[in-house]
């Protein structure tokens, strides 16, 4: 597979996901507007920082009046997971040069990733030179998406009534993000401890009780992970 | 510090700290492997802050004032169970917008 042929590949296999990025991205611009940013905040957030989640909730924590450095925390915790997209790529691009992994780096987002990893796993035969392409292939009808999405939402937010009931528009994005993610049982487990803790810590002060919820959470899925293994390895054997 | 101000800082911490994340493994653990029981709890990162976020905002709306407001609970666990079924982010949107702005009007009737 030539670097050319698989780049084209990678855009074929982005281009859906046009649909499922453009109302995300509007979505983003619309709450951040209605929250009291202003476009070129909205811009600025989307083109810095290119991880919807992460995006969102800083929104939320803003609005919260939490203090700074606690919103800065608990974002990056919900951005983890593209360190460990970063984890799982770097193995496949050994021999890449480091001027090109820096730029690669800044567009690991869940779309890029996932298509990546799968066709890598499909065709390890593949070339570095082609795996790379077939990177910015994915990310390039991906990446305009966002930012253009996120500019529109944000100047059709504010032209929106009040009657719309925007303030719960966060909660069901939020909710409709993590349901299709429950996968495992593992996770079932994470994103339930992470409910009732919570909960549990609201009187926490400045926010901490979800950060704290957040951390014993992600042990929680580890810990189940790790028992649900030995289980089936016991009852193979 | 006013919004303005904390809202330009929370921008740019989390561009440098979601690039460093980005960047850390890709650049620096080039050709080694991930150590296990650091890569196990990182899978879990979504679901274990993004549920706890969610919880209050769904039990206590600040719209109508730290009520549970039926409505928006329906919404809450439409979206969820259809997201869970269906496995579609867009679809679960869908449904709990649906619900959000269908129930009052059914219910009225």
């Amino acid at each position: 597979m030539s670097p050319r042929r698989s780049f084209w590949l990678g855009f074929a296999d982005g281009v859906p996901f046009i649909v499922v990025v453009t109302p995300f991205a509007m979505l983003f611009g619309l709450v951040a507007v209605e929250a009291g940013l202003n476009l070129w905040q909205v811009l600025g957030f989307s083109l810095a920082v290119f991880a919807g989640s992460a995006q969102f909730t800083a929104l939320q924590l803003i609005q919260d009046e939490a203090p700074t450095l606690i919103v800065i925390a608990t974002a990056l915790v919900v951005n983890l997971r593209v360190g460990m997209y970063s984890a799982a790529m770097t193995p496949w691009l050994a021999g890449a040069r480091m001027r090109t992994r820096a730029v690669m780096a800044y567009l690991i987002v869940d779309q890029s990733y996932a298509c990546s990893i799968r066709r890598y796993e499909e065709n390890p035969d593949w070339a570095v030179a082609a795996r790379v392409a077939y990177f910015f292939g994915t990310i390039l009808p991906v990446y305009p998406t966002w930012l253009a999405g996120t500019l529109v939402g944000g100047l059709v937010g504010a032209a929106l009534p009040e009657w719309l009931a925007l303030d719960f528009a966060l909660p069901i994005c939020f909710l409709a993000i993590v349901a299709p993610m429950l996968r495992t049982f593992a996770h079932m487990v994470a994103a339930f401890t992470s409910v009732v803790l919570a909960l549990a810590f609201s009187w926490m002060p400045f926010g901490l009780g979800l950060l704290v919820a957040a951390v014993l959470a992600m042990a929680a899925g580890a810990v189940t992970e790790v028992q649900v293994e030995r289980r089936t390895n016991r009852s193979v054997v | 510090m006013g919004p303005d101000t904390q809202l330009w800082v929370v921008i740019a911490a989390l561009a440098v700290g979601s690039y460093a994340l980005r960047f850390s493994f890709i650049g620096f653990y080039a050709n080694r492997d991930m150590p296990l029981w650091l890569l196990r709890p990182l899978r879990y990162a979504g679901v274990a802050i993004i549920p706890g976020l969610v919880a209050p905002l769904v039990l206590w709306p600040e719209a109508t004032g730290g009520e549970t407001d039926p409505v928006r609970l329906s919404a809450a666990v439409a979206t969820f169970v259809s997201g869970y079924v269906t496995g579609n982010v867009i679809v679960a949107m869908l449904t709990g917008a649906a619900f959000l702005y269908g129930l009052p009007f059914v219910l009225s009737y």
